[in-house]
């Protein structure tokens, strides 16, 4: 299925845009990370017992996207919500005010029940962290898990996702995009490096 | 998560465009897209916390927040020092009583004690009006104002509106009737500022004896009977009496002024089906207030206070957190 990915226009002197994974990329990735959730969770998926909770903005469509995608392989309806990390970032008193974004937890909380934190671009980790020190107030898990869409390196924390859709080796100055319908209009994901 | 070697502007941030000024003083410093920010955050936070057993953000930690408090208070202390210990932040409480104030200590003295302890935020009431704007000069911290003497309340606006936002929806183009004392009312002039703000039709009732002269140049109607301005409005704001701030004379008798411009069960009928009844508290019942309307169907008296830990945590993130300029 290997296909020529279109070359994208040069947005500045200098610099580039490739895109690395196209629409179809995106959506076979999507149901691979599906399957092996099903493998490695199958008894707590299969009891319905996993909730996907998104990182907002864009890994709160993915963990929707994701749960749509499980429930057509389980028959099971499967539980997707939102987790708003911006309350508990490390880096409020340096960076100014945030808007904050939507947190929506399953009925029936997340006490006792597997929870895979879902975000699109995994860097430094701060995010995860940040997501980790939320969850703790929102409940006791039975067990957490990561999946992202892309892993980009240049971790500062020690965290490591248990689903990657796709390593990409990047340069600390590169900014990898992950576009998705819901709020960019299409799906990709492209990276940009600096000149 | 973006964080890179070169430094990019993060679209997550609020725009200088949106944030709040560095201090609240007046719903009258707020645009349509700030207050609506604050509303907005103040939503989300009451969703993040919703449901939970530990009811506690980690936000401000190691921030001081500062509660000086020149006047008696119970709803708006508590309220400022529940919404600032959720957010995790440091609260010192100062009241003119039982402090150095009653031994004679000026504002700007106490203030510059305030600013060697290092608060991050201070929340002043005080009886005079103007009292936080002065305070604002001598200290660094952000100075949120609690309440000065008849002038304004931010915070009871901004907690009023998101109470009306969440019943009504939309404020823009809503009724709004205020009514009573609106001479002594500081919450009236912040409601009436901040509800015109966001595009709400704003009638204030009340005996001429307790308009604040000017009132003709305020964005809103001026009506003297109550029983005109209300058939279809969306929501009556009821001021408290204030008995205390009154020397003279402003209306005959309690039972006169409660027949002309109390709220009973007769008028509330007149709102529109899905009107409310608010009041900032405390009430005087049976004056401004029959008990059966303050209880009754419609009332979000009680849901106030409530929401006004919610606002008033908002407004301290939206503050607080960033960069501090000092």
């Amino acid at each position: 299925m290997e296909h020529e990915r279109p070359r994208l226009p040069e947005t500045e002197p200098g610099s580039q845009q490739r895109q690395l994974l196209s629409e179809s990329d995106i959506a076979r990735t999507i149901d691979r990370i599906a399957h092996q959730i099903l493998e490695r969770d199958h008894e707590a998926a299969a009891s319905g017992d996993v909730v996907l909770l998104g990182i907002p903005t864009r890994g709160s469509h993915l963990a929707d996207r994701l749960a749509a995608r499980l429930s057509v392989f389980t028959g099971r309806p499967a539980v997707a919500g939102a987790l708003d990390t911006t309350l508990y970032r490390d880096d409020l008193r340096s960076q100014g005010p945030r808007a904050l974004a939507a947190t929506t937890m399953p009925p029936g909380g997340i006490d006792g029940r597997t929870v895979i934190l879902v975000d699109d671009v995994l860097f430094s980790g701060r995010t995860i962290r940040a997501a980790l020190d939320a969850l703790r107030d929102h409940g006791r898990p039975a067990l957490v898990q990561l999946a992202v869409l892309v892993d980009r390196g240049h971790r500062q924390l020690p965290i490591r996702a248990d689903y990657v859709g796709k390593n990409i080796p990047t340069a600390l100055t590169d900014s990898v995009a992950v576009k998705l319908a819901e709020t960019d209009g299409y799906d990709a994901v492209e990276l940009r490096r600096a000149p | 998560m973006t964080t890179s070697a070169i430094p990019v502007i993060d679209p997550a941030l609020v725009p200088a465009t949106l944030a709040l000024p560095r201090h609240l003083l007046s719903t009258g410093d707020l645009t349509a897209d700030t207050a609506t920010l604050i509303l907005d955050t103040a939503a989300r936070i009451e969703q993040a916390i919703a449901g939970r057993e530990v009811r506690k953000l980690p936000t401000l930690r190691g921030r001081t927040v500062v509660n000086l408090f020149y006047e008696d208070s119970t709803r708006t202390r508590i309220s400022f020092e529940l919404a600032a210990k959720r957010l995790s932040a440091d609260v010192i409480n100062f009241s003119a009583k039982g402090s150095s104030v009653s031994k004679g200590e000026s504002l700007k003295d106490t203030a510059l004690t305030l600013q060697a302890m290092g608060a991050d935020a201070v929340v002043c009431r005080h009886q005079s009006s103007g009292a936080p704007h002065r305070l604002a000069n001598w200290v660094d911290g952000h100075v949120i104002n609690a309440g000065d003497g008849t002038h304004e309340h931010p915070t009871q606006a901004l907690l009023d509106a998101y109470t009306l936002r969440r019943h009504l929806g939309e404020i823009a183009g809503r009724r709004i009737v205020i009514v009573g004392d609106v001479l002594h009312s500081r919450v009236a002039r912040s409601n009436v500022l901040l509800l015109a703000t966001l595009g709400a039709e704003v009638t204030l009732v009340a005996p001429p004896t307790l308009l604040p002269i000017g009132v003709g140049s305020w964005p809103c109607a001026v009506d003297y009977d109550l029983d005109h301005a209300l058939p279809g409005a969306d929501a009556v704001m009821m001021l408290r009496v204030q008995r205390e701030r009154m020397g003279g004379a402003f209306f005959p008798t309690e039972r006169e002024y409660s027949r002309r411009y109390g709220l009973d069960g007769r008028r509330r009928a007149l709102l529109a089906p899905h009107g409310i009844v608010l009041h900032p508290g405390p009430m005087n019942r049976g004056m401004e207030i029959e008990p059966s309307v303050a209880d009754g169907q419609g009332s979000v008296i009680v849901e106030q206070v409530g929401n006004g830990v919610t606002v008033r945590m908002a407004v301290l993130y939206l503050l607080l957190s960033g960069a501090s300029e000092v």
